[in-house]
């Protein structure tokens, strides 16, 4: 195993194909036995730096270490340290799930005859079908079943839950769980928030082929706002001035706003100045933390939203 | 509560709700298709209609021409090439060269289209979505044979309207344009029928086109058998049928008959099969595999995918080497041995001694079907990237060249493989000179190489144009089958590879031509693999 501080270092990467400019700038840093998620809107260039992290495209610029190595020029030495599962896994018609196991397991230079036996079991995997009778999720058992099998000490997976039922996302969260415990490192790309929020320790968002955030949840969390409502006896003062304050809606006695989470002190001491009947406060969810970069018309600094 | 009846779960058996959709079907397959159809249509119907004016230049004179009819009728060997000739205007002559080809070639744009719009669209899981619109459970399978009927019927309106355009008789050219697009749309059913019973849309291709050519040689052999075409074997050919027409000889148009009767019957069997399926299945059952796989190496993996292709392909060369063999015999049959014969005889591309010149022909068809074979050999890297199946291998412990060298060792090889097969069959056949015979056949290889190095370096360089190799194979066949009854100038027909190779058996052996032709293999193989290590994968 390696003992870099990180597995992947990505630095400034572009990559263009024709007219469309795929990745424009993108920085990524996984630490070695990290868990990593790797997040984005469709088309935000996710699977293209993965492609280029396997050496399957080339980087027009930027730098791109993997392991201690140049993935482009040492992709057949570095593939022995990688497993890898495609977001779209698509197999042979005419070769059975185990077949297809085992040749992975065998082109990656080996695989845990007695992991393997566990994982079809824990999957729940028929390994005698052909490929074209899987379904889109039993296919991606497969691979998912090749992938931990293996002895890879960077597992990169593309979306890899997309079709699984939930018991069986359990039994993926639990294998990506347990090869943590073994020192490995995991760059997974996912939609489900919910996965991303249990498994990972640190997260990249990307956006337009860019990295727009990258840092543990608590870090990403705190740049957050947290909703806050409240019914107050008196009318509020002062609310609009605050710094960090955004979405003011007074009608009446009833407040809405959000505010910074970093802000929370002062507003919370605004209202209470004029006498607090209820109050909830939010904290930022994970959803919106995700949609406020996920917004493809977000303006590049927060402004002010204007009271009505 | 209502009484639920077992009546009411039971498919339809009519109604235009079958056919829904059907009309947008056909939409999107001209327009999914409207590169392929035009060139192959136009290129079919060019080689018809380039005919007339190259033999009147060749065989102006009713004497010249009679004259030539007599030879070609009088050998067996020839008449199992081309058919029989029945008439000796410049018309009959037209239809007695090309005629079997045009078949020939609108079968296999038809059998083509119709799996590509059946059971590619089930495999790959596209006619799914298409089928959850409003769309018939037969509007697919229609669909497609619309599609091929418009294929057919406009190369039957160019071939007829292309004829008459240059003066031969309105008769003979309506028969010649509905018989080749009558034989096209016999292998467009059988093509349905076969995307009914299998669930590979490669295996469906296979079939029909394993049918095909049971059909050429079939024809051939009756051929080689009777003057006339009276023999059983021609009759139980459809592409038999096509010369039955007699275009231009007194047309017999009961025989389009026959070609609507196979046309409705296969029509038929593949519309019951295909209301009585479900989408994605066959009827023929899959069954399970093994649990553990002792598949190690790409190319293992390489080997196992092409293994029953290359099967398939051995088995039709063996067989079709010795059915040629077997007609081979005729070709001392020609009457008298003047300079018009031995011309004759050249301009089928053939050399001196005439058993020689037919056992010579007869390898270069093999050498241009081994090309065919070995563009779709070298293709299958493409299908493999295309599909995203080589993404996940290529990001194992394979390097690209790996992962291509063990497709190309099967395309390459296989080549050899098949040549040999093809010749041991033709000697067997023939019944002697086996070491010439065979080794006839192998020194097509040069050219089929060049062929196959080309789609290596289609594949490596421009993958987006990978398909473009089988214009390089589908050119150099036309040159040489065409070519010579063409009168094409020298210029164009050294552009094949097959037009350099030494004319065995009875030529000289020339090294030298043959050294440059593997040597030029070799660089395009190298500057192939070089592009394709250099390149994105396509994704």
């Amino acid at each position: 195993m390696t003992t870099a501080r990180h597995a992947i270092d990505v630095c400034g990467l572009h990559k263009s194909f024709g007219r469309t400019h795929a990745l424009d700038g993108l920085d990524l840093h996984v630490g070695t036995g990290e868990v990593h998620g790797f997040l984005g809107p469709n088309g935000a260039g996710k699977s293209t730096a993965i492609r280029i992290l396997l050496g399957l495209l080339r980087a027009d610029a930027g730098a791109v270490r993997l392991l201690d190595g140049d993935p482009w020029a040492d992709a057949v030495e570095l593939h022995r340290r990688i497993a890898y599962v495609p977001g779209d896994v698509t197999l042979w018609r005419n070769l059975s799930g185990g077949e297809v196991i085992d040749l992975y397991g065998r082109l990656r230079g080996g695989l845990d005859r007695a992991r393997r036996a566990e994982l079809l079991e824990r999957f729940e995997l028929d390994p005698t079908k052909k490929g074209h009778t899987y379904s889109k999720g039993n296919r991606q058992k497969v691979a998912l079943v090749a992938a931990f099998a293996s002895d890879a000490d960077l597992l990169i997976l593309d979306e890899p839950t997309s079709g699984l039922d939930p018991l069986m996302e359990e039994v993926f969260r639990r294998c990506v769980g347990e090869a943590r415990d073994r020192g490995r490192t995991v760059l997974l790309s996912s939609h489900l928030l919910s996965e991303v929020e249990e498994l990972c320790d640190r997260v990249s968002i990307i956006r337009r082929g860019r990295t727009v955030e990258s840092g543990s949840l608590a870090d990403l969390r705190h740049l957050t706002r947290t909703s806050v409502t409240a019914e107050l006896a008196g009318t509020p003062d002062g609310l609009s001035r605050l710094p960090g304050v955004h979405g003011l809606e007074v009608r009446g006695g009833r407040v809405r706003l959000q505010v910074d989470t970093d802000r929370l002190g002062p507003v919370l001491r605004s209202l209470t100045d004029s006498g607090v009947r209820s109050l909830t406060s939010t904290p930022p969810t994970l959803e919106e933390l995700f949609l406020r970069h996920y917004q493809d018309d977000l303006p590049a600094t927060p402004v002010e939203v204007g009271t009505r | 509560m209502t009484a639920v009846t077992a009546t009411e779960f039971a498919p339809r058996r009519s109604g235009a709700g079958q056919l829904a959709g059907t009309g947008a079907l056909v939409r999107l397959a001209l327009r999914r298709d409207r590169v392929l159809i035009p060139v192959w249509v136009a290129v079919i119907a060019l080689a018809v209609l380039s005919l007339p004016g190259a033999l009147e230049s060749m065989y102006g004179t009713a004497a010249e021409r009679a004259e030539v009819a007599r030879q070609m009728l009088a050998n067996s060997s020839l008449r199992a090439t081309y058919g029989p000739v029945f008439g000796d205007s410049l018309g009959g002559l037209v239809a007695w060269r090309i005629g079997v080809y045009a078949g020939l070639f609108a079968a296999i744009v038809s059998l083509v289209v119709v799996v590509r719009h059946t059971r590619d669209e089930e495999e790959s899981g596209r006619q799914e979505l298409l089928s959850s619109a409003m769309v018939g459970r037969r509007a697919p399978l229609t669909a497609a044979l619309l599609t091929a009927l418009v294929a057919n019927a406009a190369l039957a309106l160019l071939i007829t309207g292309g004829l008459v355009g240059q003066g031969l008789g309105p008769s003979g050219a309506l028969a010649l344009g509905l018989g080749t697009a009558g034989v096209g749309m016999v292998f467009a059913t059988a093509a349905a029928i076969a995307a009914q019973l299998t669930q590979s849309a490669r295996l469906a291709k296979g079939l029909t086109g394993g049918l095909l050519g049971a059909a050429f040689v079939l024809r051939a052999a009756g051929d080689a058998a009777e003057s006339d075409g009276s023999s059983v074997l021609t009759w139980a050919s459809p592409v038999g049928w096509l010369e039955h027409l007699r275009a231009y000889a007194d047309e017999r148009w009961w025989v389009l008959l026959l070609l609507v009767g196979a046309i409705a019957v296969q029509g038929s069997v593949a519309y019951g099969l295909a209301g009585r399926r479900d989408i994605g299945m066959s009827f023929l059952p899959t069954r399970p595999g093994p649990a553990t796989g002792r598949l190690g190496t790409a190319g293992a993996l390489a080997w196992r995918l092409q293994r029953g292709s290359v099967l398939g392909w051995g088995l039709g060369f063996l067989a079709a080497g010795v059915a040629f063999g077997g007609i081979t015999g005729g070709a001392t049959e020609l009457v008298g041995d003047n300079e018009r014969t031995r011309e004759i005889i050249e301009r089928m591309g053939g050399r001196s001694g005439l058993t020689d010149a037919f056992l010579g022909s007869m390898a270069g068809m093999l050498g241009m079907v081994a090309a065919l074979y070995i563009v779709q050999s070298v293709l299958r890297q493409h299908t493999e990237e295309t599909s995203q199946r080589a993404e996940p291998v290529l990001a194992n412990v394979v390097g690209r060249l790996r992962w291509a060298s063990g497709h190309l060792v099967i395309a390459f090889g296989g080549s050899v493989l098949l040549l040999l097969l093809g010749g041991l069959g033709l000697a067997a056949g023939y019944g002697g000179r086996s070491g010439a015979v065979i080794g006839a056949c192998l020194v097509q290889l040069p050219a089929v190489w060049v062929i196959g190095g080309c789609a290596v370096l289609l594949h490596g360089v421009w993958p987006q144009a990978a398909p473009a190799a089988w214009g390089v194979a589908g050119a150099a066949l036309l040159i040489g089958w065409l070519g010579p009854a063409l009168n094409l100038p020298g210029a164009v027909m050294d552009l094949s590879p097959f037009s350099h190779l030494p004319e065995l058996p009875g030529g000289p052996m020339t090294w030298g031509p043959v050294g440059v032709l593997t040597g030029l293999a070799v660089v395009l193989v190298a500057a192939g693999l070089a592009g394709l290590r250099r390149r994105d994968l396509l994704t």
